[in-house]
């Protein structure tokens, strides 16, 4: 059955950011990674985390559910700011825990970074959040043709990466399948030790690989008889444009980036 | 005299030079607007003469032409450009991320601008009654469904023949009806040959013409009527015959006149009913 | 082995925005040695119910018995691994869950899960192959070397090789050609006979239900839909036309036939012999009235 999963937790919506060029979102993203690194104060700070806040109330999608997919990551960002507490010794000391002295600076800076940290996860994480795969497929396509002067195989790549989303569901039903049959005839994936377990995993495996070069045998097949003859010369039905909406926007992020080099120098 | 569209001339073929002969010495055409149907037991042939059809394979010896162009390395894009080619496994020839995208694989490949390519979508999807499902996902759809989509994208490129190789076989029967309803819809529109590769009977008595291939060679050819009446010989080969054929044959046992060999419940009915009155 | 269904759902990714109920409330009992035809469109539930019959699923509700193994929403069978040495399942294409280097060492993959000892499986496998069709001079070689057809039957001697007291197919002949099938169903109608199988069948094909099923049962949105003899059930064309299901073709013409010339034949599984000599007769008839 369809046990369909969301890759990336694409959460469908009309937002702004949802209807934001892919390109646009990548491009702001990029820039945003390396600003970061720029605050070096409270204000500079406080704007990149109010740019970051706004950016994720206008998704329109639930603070928790975001919050819950960041779960991995709050387990490196508390480790980061623990380590900064016992690494960095400026300032005055605050207090002792356990014999290790505590210093003010360290206070600020675990602060600072762990911060930096989870605005960079927060941002890039919106990407997946509210652009389907396909369309950051697109974008990655359109953002990299420049390369196609020194023969970078642009179209491949993205060809490659929308024929792998479009078959995530089918080998995933075909691995329940699989894995279903030879349950039938006795194998347990799920109990006994290690090494038995992992031994179970050939039945399934030798079979999944064996449809997956079946499938891209007809699948090349397929597409030959149907006119592929690889990007030369080949036209897209999905086209991305860039509209006033998405100038408006890295207009406004620009004006954030300038905010932030002027407020660096208080 | 109907114009001809497909020559085979004195084709065999076979996957490798160790390897026996999977066609050997065939020769048929198939004519302009012709619907004919293609039969014979697994490994008979059948598809690999689908895959000359449109230069997936070429002949080792012999010759194929496809309106008026003989199929090789150099024109196979033209060639391609005519023939459209359903497979059977409805997943391994989806190559869209949604149906729209699906659609327009073909599209994209010759070139079609995108204004073109939103108009035809539209058109072919109709044409196929999945209008309703321009950005579902391949995972969402039936077996039917998806092979409506695969003919929708062929229709968009406006090929001269349309090869359904066994696009029914993984189907259940309502996908089945579905696609065979929908195909000779297509049929009756368009000036179109159709060639279908296939062991369902209902397929067969549809067609126009029968080829029946048996271990690599042309076995028969013949309208769906002529080849039914060979139904023993037919069933040597590993084939089967319609069950009111096999009745009709029964009831002439009984020295029950059946002139005509029926191909469906009510040709023969209505022979019986003549057969009746007159008795 | 008898099996018995009581009140079975079947819930899809339950508690989920996906949820999706596949099974609803379905009660049916199968006595042992039945030869029984499971008909329903895709989707209708027939899958995830064989799932239930080797516990490969649990019921999200309800009570599923086969022999003494009893299973329910909190109650996994106490012995999985019994029980599906008792269950044997031939999946649709069968032939994609061939992994091994040889085809005895896949035929033999089954058996030496369940712990059947080396002579045994041996002399299971010189019995089996033969009686599914592969050749001995076949099983050295790599089943991935053999034609479609082949691999199927490897598939099916695999799942035969455990002995299985209950065989369910889904859909075994799919994809074969006419004589592929008829040689593969009548192998398991032997086999069913020979060996006093309870035999379950998911098909599609009213002829084959008709020709090797003593009963028949459909299936609609995951609940029975009708249940019985093959002859009673299949006399209700209407019933079934609004299911978007077809009868048997010979029990379609049989009907056309009867309205046409008035008179009633009834269907009892006749050869088409037999068939033709009462439609003689019913010629014959309807004159001498005149």
């Amino acid at each position: 059955m369809n046990n369909a999963i969301v890759i990336g937790q694409y959460v469908p919506g009309n937002s702004l950011i949802h209807r934001l060029d892919p390109r646009m979102k990548i491009t702001i993203i990029f820039f945003f990674v390396i600003v970061v690194f720029f605050a070096n104060n409270i204000i500079s700070y406080s704007i990149l985390t109010i740019f970051a806040i706004l950016t994720t109330l206008s998704t329109r999608i639930s603070l928790r559910f975001i919050l819950k997919g960041l779960t991995p990551v709050w387990f490196l960002i508390a480790f980061t700011f623990i380590l900064h507490l016992i690494v960095t010794k400026e300032g005055t000391v605050l207090f002792d825990v356990f014999g290790y002295k505590v210093y003010s600076g360290a206070l600020i800076q675990g602060f600072a970074i762990s911060l930096r940290f989870f605005l960079l996860i927060l941002i890039t994480s919106l990407l997946t959040l509210t652009t389907t795969p396909i369309e950051i497929t697109d974008a990655v396509e359109d953002l990299l043709h420049p390369l196609k002067k020194i023969k970078f195989p642009v179209h491949e790549l993205a060809l490659m990466m929308s024929i792998s989303l479009r078959f995530i569901p089918t080998l995933l039903q075909e691995t329940d399948k699989i894995s279903k049959a030879q349950a039938s005839r006795g194998v347990d994936f799920r109990t006994g030790p290690i090494k038995e377990r992992l031994h179970a995993i050939v039945p399934l495996l030798v079979p999944l690989f064996v449809s997956a070069f079946k499938r891209a045998e007809e699948l090349a097949m397929a597409m030959e008889a149907r006119g592929y003859q690889g990007g030369e010369g080949r036209t897209r039905l999905r086209q991305l444009k860039i509209k006033g909406l998405d100038i408006l926007v890295f207009l406004f992020f620009l004006a954030v980036v300038a905010a932030l080099f002027w407020t660096r120098n208080y | 005299m109907r114009e001809c569209f497909i020559e085979f001339r004195n084709v065999s073929f076979r996957y490798g030079d160790e390897q026996p002969w999977v066609l050997d010495d065939v020769s048929f055409t198939i004519y302009k607007d012709e619907w004919v149907a293609i039969i014979g037991h697994n490994g008979s042939g059948k598809s690999t003469i689908a895959k000359l059809m449109n230069g997936l394979l070429f002949p080792q010896k012999g010759e194929i032409i496809i309106n008026g162009i003989p199929v090789n390395e150099q024109t196979v894009w033209d060639v391609r450009k005519q023939v459209g080619m359903v497979f059977q496994n409805p997943d391994n020839q989806f190559v869209g991320t949604t149906v729209q995208d699906d659609v327009a694989f073909g599209m994209e490949n010759r070139g079609f601008a995108r204004e073109e390519m939103v108009n035809r979508i539209d058109e072919v999807l109709q044409a196929v009654r999945m209008e309703d499902y321009l950005l579902t996902e391949p995972h969402r759809l039936s077996g039917g469904q998806k092979q409506r989509v695969a003919i929708a994208s062929l229709l968009a490129i406006n090929p001269e023949v349309l090869i359904l190789d066994e696009a029914t076989a993984m189907l259940d029967p309502k996908g089945r009806k579905e696609i065979m309803r929908t195909v000779s819809e297509i049929q009756e529109k368009n000036e179109i040959s159709l060639i279908t590769i296939t062991h369902d009977l209902e397929e067969v008595v549809q067609a126009e013409r029968v080829i029946v291939m048996n271990s690599g060679k042309v076995w028969a050819e013949a309208t769906p009527r002529d080849i039914f009446k060979q139904k023993d010989d037919l069933r040597k080969i590993g084939l089967d015959v319609p069950f009111v054929a096999v009745l009709a044959d029964e009831l002439k046992q009984l020295d029950i006149m059946i002139k005509n060999e029926p191909l469906n419940h009510d040709e023969l009915l209505e022979e019986l009913w003549t057969l009746h009155s007159k008795m | 082995m008898d099996i018995t269904f009581k009140d079975v759902s079947y819930i899809y990714q339950a508690n989920s925005p996906f949820a999706h109920k596949a099974l609803d409330h379905l009660s049916f009992h199968i006595p042992a040695g039945s030869f029984v035809a499971i008909i329903g469109h895709t989707g209708s539930g027939k899958s995830t119910l064989i799932q239930h019959l080797n516990g490969l699923l649990t019921p999200t509700e309800g009570e599923v018995q086969i022999g003494d193994h009893q299973i329910t929403s909190d109650k996994k069978p106490e012995n999985l691994k019994e029980l599906r040495s008792k269950v044997g399942v031939v999946f649709q294409y069968p032939e994609h869950q061939l992994f091994d280097e040889t085809v005895r060492k896949d035929i033999a993959f089954g058996p030496k899960n369940f712990g059947v000892s080396e002579e045994e499986i041996e002399r299971r496998i010189l019995e089996i192959a033969p009686a599914v069709g592969i050749d001995e001079s076949l099983l050295e070689r790599s089943p991935f070397d053999l034609s479609g057809g082949q691999m199927r039957r490897v598939a099916i001697a695999g799942v035969l090789a455990v002995k299985p007291n209950i065989l369910v197919l889904d859909e075994p002949t799919a994809g074969l050609d006419p004589r592929g099938q008829s040689d593969i169903m009548n192998m398991f109608y032997e086999l069913h006979q020979r060996e006093n199988l309870t035999t379950i069948l998911v098909t599609h094909s009213m002829e084959d239900a008709v020709k090797y099923a003593d009963h028949v049962m459909i299936m609609n949105k995951g609940t029975k839909y009708m249940e019985g003899i093959p002859e009673e059930v299949f006399a209700q064309q209407e019933a079934l036309n609004k299911v978007q299901l077809d009868v048997p073709e010979v029990i379609q013409f049989l009907n056309a036939f009867n309205a046409r010339f008035g008179v009633d034949i009834p269907f009892r599984r006749q050869s088409v012999a037999e068939l033709a000599a009462e439609i003689q007769h019913a010629l014959k008839g309807a004159e001498s009235i005149e």
